[in-house]
């Protein structure tokens, strides 16, 4: 019987499958269909400082093998989260990676260190998100910005540190190395591909925003290779992200370099999906006598 | 369990108006937890996002539900043929207030006509308003006869019922109702509200783009203001769709 857990900093998540933020809340609405510990992690909807309201609707769009969104952040603050949501969540037996966004640095490390003295198990800096005008992606989009963000919140911050990077830069994998550098002890990526619909009735965009952030099974090949281009740059873990809709994506990625997965809008598409790539990844390792997910990490053999 | 997302079996699936299907499926388990006012999101092949309908209709192991094709999601629904086996995810959201002994009227208007069937089944006889842009988008009136509701139609060019506006009929009956659900587009749910607003309680059934249905990924937001609450950014798919009228911004 294959071993599906995987240890990222010490930390052993009981399978490689992490829901990825901003596509399962808190966690609540999704214990309706199975208990959480499903799943290996969750990386909790992305927490400022101050709550948020968000964007206007429309926030979503469909597009060819994915959505658009721009949620825009919306969340109850730190502190809420603290209070309310990480006790209930520590309960659920999986690990709770709390992903931060702010305005400022000072925002950035405000709340990394509320969350060192909280039951997290990791903290993921959201330096690139491209849905709200200050705040996220100017932070992770050159390597001196990603570098000297990295730097301050790993200061205040006694949590392992979890950087997640934007496709929306020109060299993924220097921006990884400015992370690793300054003290990133893991990098997930990658976050949305910004894009934009338009109704070419109204000649509107069909989101509020104009642009949104593009996710689905169409930016799976863009997250495999740029995880292959970091994996090959840094000797810190990648938690991948990007597309991934079946367990054959997910042996994939994790063969491209990742150490673990997160997943997310598969799941507005069938809830279930993490019980069933899981399912396909144990058949796998078992027709071909894998015994650790950490055996599949990055054995692809590039011509 | 208050939702899930189980396999459905389409038992019928009928055209009953222009671009306008109706479906009945079957589920052992979901139907029978279903409220009026809620919605189910129906997995489509090829398509990464569910298609939220409205419930116009349940029983213990089936489900009614009627669309109008919009894009290529519901063109696939609509084409889809009885025995195939489809993917529900239901009953999702927070339905219509029904108390008895009280004197409903529901509106609807256009494709929000159908989840005032499911209502008007759990009312002590309704009046039911509907309106229609033209005739050929009439639907479900002999359903609402038979579910022992007084109905009027309207019609805005005039070709079928009363030539007009649901809302003319409803400052006319206003008198005789003790509250109003109504389902339809925006600028008839404002306006309806607006008839209502300090003489009879309005409920309002509202439609926004949706991602998982439960409320997790906050893309269905609307700005409401619950009655002894704070102003927030609610989500349709689980603070609603059904609201009180005085709790939604209808501009924002």
């Amino acid at each position: 019987m294959s071993d599906l857990s995987v240890k990222i900093c010490g930390v052993e998540f009981g399978n490689p499958l992490i829901a990825a933020s901003g596509t399962f809340g808190f966690g609540r609405e999704f214990a309706e269909f199975y208990p959480l510990s499903v799943l290996g992690g969750i990386s909790c909807k992305g927490i400022t400082l101050k709550p948020r309201e968000g964007n206007p609707p429309p926030r979503i769009a469909e597009t060819e093998g994915g959505i658009l969104n721009a949620v825009g952040l919306q969340n109850p603050g730190v502190d809420h989260f603290i209070e309310k949501d990480l006790p209930w969540l520590k309960e659920q037996n999986t690990r709770i990676i709390a992903n931060i966004a702010g305005n400022t640095q000072e925002d950035y490390c405000a709340m990394a260190e509320k969350l060192s003295d909280s039951d997290v198990d990791f903290v993921e800096l959201n330096i690139s998100c491209p849905n709200v005008k200050s705040g996220g992606v100017q932070f992770g989009t050159s390597c001196e910005s990603v570098g000297a963000i990295t730097d301050a919140v790993k200061r205040h911050c006694k949590k392992p540190l979890m950087v997640k990077l934007s496709p929306n830069v020109t060299d993924i994998a220097e921006i990884a190395k400015s992370a690793e550098y300054n003290g990133a002890d893991v990098i997930s990526m990658i976050n949305t591909l910004t894009g934009m619909r338009i109704d070419i009735n109204s000649k509107r965009p069909i989101i509020r925003n104009n642009t949104g952030g593009l996710s689905g099974a169409a930016v799976f090949p863009v997250a495999v290779r740029m995880i292959w281009q970091v994996y090959n740059a840094v000797k810190i873990p990648i938690v991948g992200m990007g597309g991934v809709s079946k367990w054959q994506d997910a042996v994939e990625m994790l063969m491209a370099g990742a150490s673990a997965l997160q997943i997310g809008t598969v799941l507005f598409n069938d809830p279930y999906a993490p019980v069933k790539i899981n399912e396909g990844i144990s058949k796998f390792m078992d027709e071909n006598g894998i015994k650790n997910i950490s055996d599949i990490t990055g054995t692809v053999i590039p011509w | 369990m208050k939702y899930d997302s189980q396999l459905f079996k389409l038992k019928k699936n009928d055209r009953i108006a222009d671009g306008i299907y109706s479906w009945v499926v079957e589920n052992d388990n979901l139907p029978g937890l279903a409220r009026c006012g809620q919605f189910a999101n129906v997995k489509v092949e090829g398509k990464t996002l569910r298609r939220p309908i409205s419930i116009c209709d349940a029983d213990d192991n089936s489900l009614r539900l009627v669309f109008q094709v919009k894009g290529e999601g519901t063109e696939i629904m609509s084409k889809m043929k009885p025995g195939e086996e489809v993917e529900i995810l239901a009953p999702l959201g927070h339905g219509f207030d029904i108390q008895k002994d009280k004197k409903y009227c529901l509106i609807g208007g256009g494709i929000g006509v159908p989840p005032m069937l499911f209502t008007a089944k759990q009312c002590d006889n309704p009046l039911v308003i509907t309106g229609f842009r033209t005739k050929d988008l009439v639907i479900l009136q002999d359903d609402f006869k038979a579910a022992g509701a007084e109905t009027v139609l309207t019609t805005d060019d005039g070709s079928d019922g009363i030539h007009g506006f649901v809302t003319d009929v409803l400052k006319e009956k206003l008198g005789e109702i003790d509250e109003v659900c109504a389902c339809g587009p925006i600028p008839m749910l404002r306006a309806i509200a607006d008839i209502c607003r300090g003489k009879v309680r309005c409920q309002v059934s509202l439609e926004e783009r949706m991602g998982c249905g439960i409320g997790a990924c906050l893309v269905c937001a609307c700005k409401t203001k619950p009655k002894d609450g704070e102003e927030f950014m609610s989500q349709v798919c689980r603070h609603g769709p059904v609201y009180d009228a005085e709790e939604v911004f209808f501009d924002e």
